[in-house]
């Protein structure tokens, strides 16, 4: 307002006008204050008599207006003197002041948030939300989220029928802005059944006709909210549906600047119940003039919308924006024919030829955007449109992105056999392969390797060509990596590198963009905010966490007899279609997967073979077999044996030294049954593991051990083959059987399985002890977690030692192998712990009474051999025990203790 | 809430800022400028920009950017809400907005702003009210106010702001009562090259002007109210007779105001009143093009079409263009290649065309892109959905009110693609 300048030293004259009657003057002067009094605080100190004297002024305005200015002050002092005022202001007989005093209350806690909680202001303002008034009401709402938000823990607003009745009333009376605070708050309360959803549903849709687009936007995020809690069979959900279609229609001839954010909006809505909107396609059609970032999400909007009945129409549409100038606007459009050909199977075809018409227009952005398009269509449609591929390769010179020629090799390789002069063009690629991106050179050896396993004769010297250069010239490790794995799988068994790398690949799914059902939910919550805007939850933008409350959408709770099954995935696919389905994000090379893990695992990895190669016999007769029946001479491939050092040497070798001492097995006689089981703990988020999650437990019983697992599938499409394996372990914990999962398993369907585990795998000391690495692979990707086993799965049944043994072992264990441990609030006694105890295979050799105190000498074995002897000492009445324990192997007295603690407490 | 507020113009200088709580520093518009320079079109600046510590929400209207400042999770709708009022506010506060005017009238725009918001809650957005406050400058205020000391500001609270109908004054008088309403509609249309229409839609409105005496309750009745099946009400409109008996009854605020805005999307009930033939080639050998487009009367229910105006953005390689039109003047912008026509009235006996030819880029090979065509035109005295009011009544007050009824139809967005 002074144009920049600095007019902090006219202050005390300023301050000076204050007390005038002249209320214009007034306003200015408190405009100033609140500029500067930041700067000179001591001054500002002089303002405070004026405020006070103001707030007890007979006209509401001026008392309004001290109230409000002096929350704008943000210096300490003043805040002291605020309080009283504010008390009064609060308790005003004209509703214009008090709900100028409820905002006061906010602007308070932002500058002083202890002072307003021991004043006592947020109870004050808690009583507004009952005020007759109902701008008072929208005020006191809007203060209370506003200081809920900083505070997420503070409870602020606990919502009952009773409140949420007020506020529905006050709804129908206060100003847009008002409705907006309302309708915000109304969205965080859980009504307790699907009445009350309802009830409260029927009094929030008249809001959907508002003028103000953000309280129609605020009304339907209420509304999407609660009628998850409705009964699909209800008359009113279908009522509902209907009346929601409009008013998102309507924000879309708004300002440009609405229409984005509303068109983010619907982006979600579309994906919770595309049903809404599903005859509404034509609004999403975009005009030449709308600027671009509507236009880019219109086209989203109109792919997730694309269904069979409509999918000509935007055909036509879309081809149409391909020829628009803006560059961005045009390679989405093509992308987004594409993905109309993978999500609409009948219209594929028509896709296909709509995508070659374009390419012809020989538009150079145009026509790489669509090779990226058509890579994608081959992978779901495989051995369908290969007759394109001619009119594909004639545009190899003008790929200059990346991606396109990433697109453009892969699809040599992969069909190699059907292009007659794969080879050169391959070669091509080949000749300034130091010059590509990464992502270009992966594909280019991937294919070279497809193409030599296709045509193994005349393309020996390019295959090792781009072997050489992949592993030895390049500082890239992935790709040094990858070149050792296909140079080894081809020089061992040329019959498994066909099979590795031409495996049949997976279909890809159409909805590549979904987003993930557990984060849409939550997001659906948020409908109108930033986090809708961003698609991201508040926990990702908001700064520091703070004010982070994870929302989720209110369980289906019926009072009615409904017991509908939970919502499935959105805008699936008919169900037939989801049989083996991998999105197609994941890396095209989703073929090496297999080298991972192969589904059956057994005992020790692939071991010692690795080894021997490095040394002379690279090709054993396996490639003769691929060589079929070529004269010998031409079929003697010269491969160089890649650089030792790279030949992972340790793989799979046993650690003998060491622990040998751990070795000696001898299994259990199985006489007790039942160990205590640990309750089921989350080992894998589906957060982590693109949407498996896995819970689980370990059981000893009967002698064996199993681990049980429950494996739930969080994700949009079908999971099919499952392996697991662990990695080395103290122990030697190793599956004895593959991972059973009998059907595969449908999103959002369970299962529990119980995977029996032996102890003689390979051993490597972990750390912690018992730690153990598991991988788990699933038809999407290989997923890794580690999770600490209990160490009572590994006590044996006949771990009962003789009385003389245990005492001759006793003092044979040197002292300083002895641990002493304390296990506190344990009421049982003695009797009832060694019995427990047993029940896990701890064995009460000798007990004592030695001053009053109950001695108990134990004995347990570990599965491995090593004894562990244990002195427990109860004395009556204290909850605490004290326990000495004796190994030879004293790393595992600490493991011993908390399996001692875990037996006794639970 | 909203934290700040910065007014740029369109050369990117920041020439006034607001801040309602702490005071954000004006670097934050940095990010902002980014945006800006990253878009190509003043158009295309996102309204949404994250930053570091802060999110700008921006809007752009007469050629200024209103930037809004906010730190937390704020509903951006409210926000991008908010600054459409504002703005609309400045209009009606000063006639027009722009950056001169704002500058001239600093001190008011301050105390209106300071008005609306209050540590980012919106205060006071309703014009009525507003006005009561801080009384619009006017040569004649200002000439009284110098000599008598008095001010723009009103030392009352103004009545409105806190009864159940928050949009109207008491205690209103007028020696003439009337009441005028516009029904005025919009038609949003984008039509192929064969002529055929893909989508139309009409954006109706009913703008009213109400200048009655007391506190008068009105009905508005229509002849087909089934037509009105997607619609946002002025908060004065009560929704329950609506919903149940399909009649307006409302208690109207003072002055302008827009009573309700609706949507008829139903294709057979949108008629398209006008068709363009067009003829443009890009031939591939010469370096020139022939252009010729013709427009004509369709559905006008025999209306008459005026103000037709077309234009088109021409191609990068058209160099120039030598046409000659039947009627009206034509201009061609050869840096923007922004061709317009002003056409005026249709005359069904004799329809206005536009025929020449266009010089290309000699050399350069065909445009990939065909220009679409861009459609302006009025038809006085007709609403093209269909809709009638019936009547209007008024209850509450004792003498008779003077009404009156206007229909219009506009083209919205309508393009012709070619």
């Amino acid at each position: 307002m002074t144009v920049g300048k600095d007019v902090s030293a006219l202050f005390p004259d300023v301050v000076n006008c204050m007390q005038t009657d002249n209320l214009e003057l007034k306003k200015l002067v408190y405009l100033y204050l609140m500029n500067y009094a930041k700067s000179q605080p001591d001054m500002a100190i002089m303002a405070v008599n004026t405020f006070v004297k103001d707030c007890e002024d007979p006209n509401p305005l001026i008392r309004a207006l001290a109230v409000r200015t002096m929350g704008c002050i943000r210096v300490d002092k003043i805040t002291e003197y605020l309080c009283e005022p504010l008390r009064k202001c609060l308790k005003d007989e004209d509703p214009y002041v008090r709900k100028t005093a409820a905002v006061c209350v906010a602007k308070l806690h932002d500058i002083n948030a202890q002072l307003v909680e021991d004043q006592g202001f947020l109870d004050t303002l808690k009583d507004l939300i009952s005020d007759s008034n109902p701008m008072v009401v929208a005020n006191a709402v809007a203060a209370l989220s506003e200081i809920a938000e900083s505070h997420p823990s503070s409870n602020l607003l606990d919502l009952n029928p009773q409140s949420i009745n007020k506020l529905l009333t006050a709804l129908n009376e206060c100003t847009e802005w008002g409705q907006i605070f309302i309708l915000d708050c109304l969205a965080s309360y859980t009504p307790k059944d699907d009445r009350e959803a309802q009830s409260i549903c029927e009094r929030v849709t008249p809001r959907l006709s508002h003028a103000n687009s953000a309280v129609v936007l605020s009304a339907v995020k209420v509304l999407m909210k609660f009628m998850e809690m409705l009964s699909k069979d209800l008359d009113y959900y279908g009522t509902l549906l209907k009346k929601l279609a409009p008013p998102l229609v309507t924000l879309l001839s708004a300002e440009p600047e609405l229409q984005y954010v509303a068109l983010r909006n619907i982006n979600l809505i579309v994906q919770k119940r595309p049903e809404i909107l599903k005859h509404e396609m034509k609004v999403f059609f975009v005009k030449y003039n709308d600027p671009i970032y509507v236009k880019l999400e219109k086209l989203d909007i109109m792919i997730r919308l694309a269904s069979q009945a409509n999918i000509a129409q935007v055909l036509a549409e879309l081809k149409e924006y391909a020829t628009e100038v803006d560059v961005d606007f045009v390679r989405k459009a093509v992308r987004a024919i594409g993905r109309c050909a993978i999500k609409v199977e009948q219209s594929a075809e028509r896709c296909v030829s709509t995508l070659l018409d374009l390419i012809q227009t020989k538009v150079n952005y145009v026509v790489q955007e669509a090779i990226v398009v058509i890579k994608d269509i081959f992978r779901k449609y495989p051995n369908k449109y290969e007759s394109v591929i001619a009119t594909l390769c004639e545009n190899l010179d003008s790929l200059d992105e990346p991606e396109a020629r990433a697109a453009m090799i892969w699809i040599v390789g992969e069909y190699a056999e059907r292009i007659d002069n794969a080879d050169e063009l391959l070669e091509s690629f080949l000749e300034g392969f130091h010059d590509e991106s990464t992502q270009v050179q992966l594909q280019l050896l991937t294919a070279i390797v497809k193409l030599f396993l296709k045509k193994p004769t005349e393309t020996q010297e390019l295959v090792q060509q781009v072997l050489s250069l992949a592993t030895q010239d390049s500082d890239n490790p992935d790709l040094r990596d990858r070149g050792y794995i296909y140079w080894r799988l081809l020089s061992t068994d040329p019959v498994a590198a066909k099979e590795v790398v031409l495996a049949e690949k997976p279909l890809i799914s159409e909805e590549t963009d979904l987003i993930e059902p557990t984060l849409l939910d939550e997001l659906i919550c948020y409908i109108g905010t930033l986090a809708s805007v961003y698609h991201k939850p508040p926990s990702a933008f908001v700064e520091g966490g703070r004010g982070v409350v994870h929302k989720s959408l209110p369980p289906r709770t019926a009072s009615s007899e409904s017991t509908e099954s939970p919502e499935t995935a959105p805008a699936g696919a008919p169900p037939g279609e989801q049989l083996d389905v991998v999105p197609t994000q994941g890396d095209l090379l989703g073929d090496l997967l297999n080298l991972d893990l192969g589904p059956p695992v057994s005992g020790p990895p692939l071991a010692t073979s690795a080894v021997q190669i490095g040394a002379v016999d690279l090709l054993g007769g396996g490639l003769d077999s691929l060589m079929g029946d070529e004269p010998e001479g031409i079929g003697a491939p010269n491969f160089v044996a890649p650089p030792a050092a790279a030949v992972p040497a340790s793989l799979g070798a046993p650690m003998g030294s060491g622990l040998s001492d751990l070795f000696d097995l001898t299994s259990g006689v199985g006489t007790l049954s039942g160990s205590y089981v640990a309750p089921k703990a989350v080992w894998l988020p589906a957060m982590k593991a693109k949407g498996l999650e896995i819970s689980g437990t370990f059981t000893r019983q009967a002698g064996s051990i199993s681990m049980d697992l429950q494996l739930t599938n969080k994700a949009l499409q079908v999971m099919t083959d499952f392996a697991i394996q662990f990695n080395r372990n103290s122990f030697g914990l190793a599956p004895a059987a593959p991972l059973q999962v009998h059907a595969p398993l449908s999103p959002t369907q369970t299962v529990e399985i119980s995977l029996p585990l032996s102890t003689a795998g390979s051993v490597m000391k972990t750390e912690p002890l018992n730690n153990l690495q598991v991988a788990v692979k699933n038809n999407i990707d290989v997923f890794y977690f580690s999770t600490l086993y209990p160490l009572h799965i590994l006590f044996v049944e006949d771990g009962k030692m003789d009385r003389q043994m245990f005492l001759a072992t006793w003092k044979d264990i040197p002292n300083e192998n002895e641990a002493q441990f304390q296990i506190r609030d344990c009421p049982l006694n003695a009797e009832a712990v060694s019995s427990r105890l047993q029940g896990s295979s701890i064995f009460t050799v000798a007990r004592r009474n030695v001053e009053g105190q109950d001695m108990l000498y134990q004995s347990l074995r570990l599965t491995n051999g090593i004894w562990v002897l244990a002195e427990l000492r109860i004395q009556p009445g204290n909850p605490s025990f004290t326990l000495s324990l004796k190994c030879r192997a004293p790393e595992v007295s600490q493991h011993v203790y908390q399996a001692y603690e875990t037996i006794l407490k639970n | 809430m909203i934290h700040s507020l910065f007014l740029i113009n369109s050369s990117g200088d920041i020439f006034l800022e607001k801040h309602w709580k702490s005071v954000v520093s004006r670097s934050v518009c940095d990010y902002f400028f980014e945006a800006q320079e990253r878009a190509t079109e003043a158009e295309n600046v996102p309204p949404v920009i994250p930053t570091p510590h802060h999110y700008l929400l921006s809007v752009y209207r007469h050629k200024i950017f209103f930037v809004a400042v906010i730190q937390t999770e704020v509903p951006p709708l409210f926000v991008i809400e908010f600054l459409h009022r504002v703005v609309d506010t400045f209009q009606d506060y000063f006639g027009v907005c722009s950056e001169p005017v704002i500058k001239d009238n600093v001190v008011v725009v301050y105390e209106v702003l300071e008005e609306m918001l209050d540590n980012g809650f919106p205060l006071a957005t309703e014009s009525n009210i507003l006005k009561e406050l801080i009384k619009p400058p006017t040569i004649l205020r200002t000439v009284v106010n110098t000599i008598t000391g008095s001010t723009n500001v009103g030392d009352q609270l103004p009545t409105g702001q806190l009864s159940v109908v928050p949009w109207r004054r008491t205690g209103v008088k007028y020696t003439n009562n009337e009441a005028y309403f516009d029904v005025i509609e919009e038609i949003d249309a984008i039509i192929d090259k064969s002529g055929s229409t893909i989508t139309a839609e009409i954006q109706g409105v009913i703008d009213a002007c109400v200048k009655l005496t007391g506190m008068p309750d009105l009905t508005l009745s229509f002849m087909n109210p089934r037509l009105l099946d997607d619609v946002s009400f002025h908060p004065c409109v009560r929704f329950k007779r609506w919903e149940s008996e399909r009649i307006l009854s409302f208690i109207p605020p003072d002055g302008n105001f827009r009573l309700l805005s609706y949507h008829v999307s139903a294709q057979n009930l949108v008629a398209i009143p006008v068709y363009v033939k067009h003829n443009i080639s890009f031939r591939d050998s010469s370096s020139l093009g022939r252009f010729e487009i013709t427009v004509g009367p369709k559905q006008t229910m025999g209306k008459t079409i005026e103000g037709v105006t077309v234009a088109s953005q021409m191609p990068r390689g058209v160099l120039n263009m030598s046409l000659t039109p039947s009627q009206g003047t034509h201009t061609f912008d050869p840096v923007t290649k922004m061709l317009s026509w002003d056409v005026g009235k249709i005359n069904p006996q004799k329809l206005p065309s536009l025929k020449g030819t266009m010089s290309l880029q000699a050399g350069a090979s065909k445009p990939d892109e065909n220009p679409t065509i861009n459609l302006q035109f009025k038809i006085q005295q007709l609403a093209i959905s269909g809709l009638k009011v019936n009547r209007l009544d008024m209850y509450g007050e004792k003498y008779k009110p003077f009404k009156g009824i206007k229909y219009m139809t506009k083209a919205g967005k309508f393009q012709v693609r070619t």
